[in-house]
């Protein structure tokens, strides 16, 4: 294998698994907008809130894996908490509203983060199992940590695939989604479902923020630049479908490092311009309902 | 609510520069003080106490603070009054912070900080109200370039200084294809365009120059970019958190085997014990080492450890520096802070023993200094030799340096 062919390689590499990733916290972005018609700005937060989350328990424990089982049921009850307190309430109105709500929720979340954890960058160590890294070229080796990250994000999507096609819950979903009012007359507690979506979601972002604190990081205001990518990802994909949202979140993430390497110029631009020629082609993203809302 | 206090605080300083004006015009301000009761001088810190770089200033106020207590305490025969304030490292706080210090506080000398960008908010409130400014960190180009004043001080380096001594280093250990590497924001545009001036002129080529947006950390694909060009040198410009993450993603990438890391001091001063085995070996540039051979060296990290517990560091050393400057141009003019042109005069001429060599300041008031080539060993930045003797910022853009 040629030189320049190999490195285009791991540089698809590269992308995708920034793809996983950001489809990890598009997921849950995309079902709480598509299906709840909820315009949630606070999802940055519940990744940054995940990566200190387990930077505080692997500091405590010493280990990750420990952090994480402890921290996703912090983050599922932080999720159904926020739904019976502040979501609840907002169903039916105005988008507007949900969004200065939401906003609001940055800025408390923000703040504990200052008040918790101070202002510093924080690294959490990878666990020593997959402390090692791959050769690939003689110049290059690729970190054990990352392969396994884009191992759990394909697990993890396709296991959200599965919920969503397969089971009660899921079907209650999609229903919802379609027509509110029928669902629940057929005797299925909307509100409950409304309820697990929502805490889902924000679980599927925290966990985002856990499992990807190794390779990138904690530091404050994480969550922001997560979140606008995010949003590219949900309305390229076509909002409220998973199937575009995972099919979005590769392409970003491809257009994403390819722009770093190729147009360095304009690597913060890529991303955008991706979104704009998907919309042009197809207004409603890539598995939007057109008309349908 | 900021706005407000915004404004407030800018007609304090409207309102205290028209008391001075009319003080000054009515000469009734005595120009030099008798021996005897008076008033103290005010020291104004505005450094940062909290955040990222708290360790930074805490070094830089102790260090400042010991160098003037080994000198009775005073300045120029006067009492002192340290006012001490928390910059956050924000720089959209800077001016309200700065005009703090010069209009409530009524400070004789503002001195800060770590942080370029709050530097800069200081720089612009130092020349809007003539109050003198030392800057024992920030390296921004501008502040002893085209913003340079006659009250305007610093005791440090500029961005451009510690990243030409490696352009010249890695140019003559004859590597001739670079590829550099920073956060896309001013300083890393400065070092790394300062990095390739040196190398070019010693007969190298900056290949490419690799950016990503400040403080993002996934340096994954640039990497692999690297990998693919095969350089003969990497000069990267990180600090902070985001060294520690690149220096060992470098190795963990198998980089750092085949091609040589190199940067400024900032790359591995105060992370070593994160960066642990991935920095070893690794060789930076920068106007202090943790091993000098001078006595005054010696003498200031056994006294420092004395009074803090702590190791010193290069902005230890920077602070302690600031404090004898102050002591040098405040002795001359017998501690009359209103003899301004006395006072800027002789510290423009202070020469002296630091305990990182000889310390001169250029005509733009940056310091001529040599650079030395340090190797890590364990969590030591061990010095090789000296890279560039008495090397000066070309202060682009300073009418006093002409």
């Amino acid at each position: 294998m040629s030189d320049s062919l190999a490195f285009f390689l791991i540089q698809v590499l590269n992308g995708v698994q920034e793809g996983l990733l950001l489809f990890l916290v598009a997921s849950g972005l995309t079902l709480i907008f598509g299906i709840m018609g909820v315009i949630n700005l606070a999802h940055g937060s519940f990744y940054m809130l995940g990566a200190y989350l387990a930077y505080a328990f692997a500091t405590l424990t010493g280990d990750l894996w420990t952090a994480i089982l402890i921290a996703v049921p912090l983050a599922i009850i932080l999720g159904l908490a926020l739904e019976v307190v502040l979501i609840r309430p907002l169903y039916g109105r105005d988008h507007l509203y949900q969004v200065l709500l939401t906003y609001g929720v940055i800025l408390v979340l923000e703040e504990i983060r200052s008040l918790l954890f101070g202002d510093d960058v924080h690294g959490v160590t990878v666990p020593a199992f997959l402390d090692f890294s791959v050769p690939l070229k003689d110049a290059l080796t690729y970190p054990a940590y990352r392969l396994f990250l884009s191992a759990i994000c394909l697990a993890i999507a396709g296991a959200i695939w599965w919920l969503i096609r397969y089971t009660r819950l899921g079907m209650a979903i999609r229903a919802g989604s379609t027509n509110r009012e029928m669902v629940q007359s057929l005797g299925i507690d909307i509100a409950w479902v409304y309820r697990a979506v929502f805490a889902l979601g924000v679980a599927l972002a925290a966990l985002a923020g856990m499992i990807a604190a190794p390779v990138a990081s904690v530091f404050p205001g994480m969550g922001n630049d997560v979140l606008i990518v995010s949003f590219v990802v949900v309305v390229i994909g076509g909002i409220g479908s998973i199937k575009g949202a995972f099919l979005s979140a590769l392409l970003v993430g491809l257009a994403d490092t390819f722009g770093q390497i190729y147009l360095p110029q304009l690597s913060g631009m890529t991303i955008y311009v991706l979104m704009a020629a998907v919309l042009l082609w197809r207004p409603a993203g890539l598995f939007g309902h057109a008309g349908a809302g | 609510m900021t706005q407000s206090i915004r404004k407030a605080s800018r007609r304090r300083v409207l309102a205290g520069m028209a008391a001075a004006g009319a003080a000054a015009a009515t000469g009734f301000v005595p120009t030099r003080f008798a021996i005897g009761q008076q008033a103290k001088i005010r020291l104004g810190l505005m450094l940062p106490y909290t955040g990222t770089y708290a360790a930074l200033g805490k070094n830089i106020d102790d260090a400042l603070r010991l160098a003037i207590h080994e000198k009775g305490g005073t300045l120029g025969g006067r009492d002192i009054e340290y006012v001490t304030l928390d910059d956050e490292s924000d720089p959209a706080k800077g001016s309200d912070n700065a005009n703090k210090l010069v209009a409530r506080d009524k400070v004789d000398f503002m001195i800060g900080t770590v942080h370029s960008g709050v530097v800069m908010a200081m720089v612009k409130v130092a020349r809007d109200t003539n109050t003198m400014l030392v800057i024992p960190n920030g390296g921004v180009g501008a502040a002893t370039g085209a913003l340079c004043a006659p009250n305007i001080f610093r005791t440090s380096f500029s961005n451009w200084q510690p990243a030409y001594a490696m352009g010249k280093v890695a140019a003559d250990a004859g590597r001739k294809r670079a590829v550099v590497i920073s956060w896309d924001y001013a300083a890393g545009k400065e070092s790394t365009d300062a990095f390739t001036e040196a190398f070019t002129k010693g007969g190298g080529k900056t290949e490419k120059g690799l950016f990503l947006p400040f403080p993002g950390v996934e340096f994954q694909p640039l990497l692999t970019e690297i990998a693919a060009l095969k350089p003969d040198v990497v000069y990267a410009f990180f600090a902070g958190g985001g060294a520690v993450k690149f220096v060992k993603d470098y190795a963990a990438a198998g980089l750092k085997k085949a091609i040589p890391l190199v940067g400024p001091g900032f790359l591995t001063d105060g992370t070593l014990e994160a960066q642990g085995e991935a920095a070893q070996g690794l060789e930076t540039t920068l106007h202090y080492a943790d091993d000098l051979k001078f006595a005054k060296d010696k003498t200031f990290r056994a006294a420092f450890k004395q009074a803090t517990g702590r190791d010193a560091d290069v902005y230890a050393v920077q602070g302690y520096d600031t404090g004898t400057l102050l002591i040098s141009g405040l002795g001359a003019v017998k501690g009359d802070v209103k003899a301004r042109d006395a006072l800027v005069d002789a510290m423009e001429k202070t020469v002296f023993d630091s305990p990182r060599g000889r310390f001169t300041l250029s005509k733009a008031h940056n310091p001529v200094q040599d650079f030395y080539l340090r190797k890590v060993q364990g969590t030591e930045n061990r010095y090789v030799r000296v890279a560039v003797k008495a090397l000066a910022d070309p202060a682009t853009g300073c009418k006093m340096s002409a």
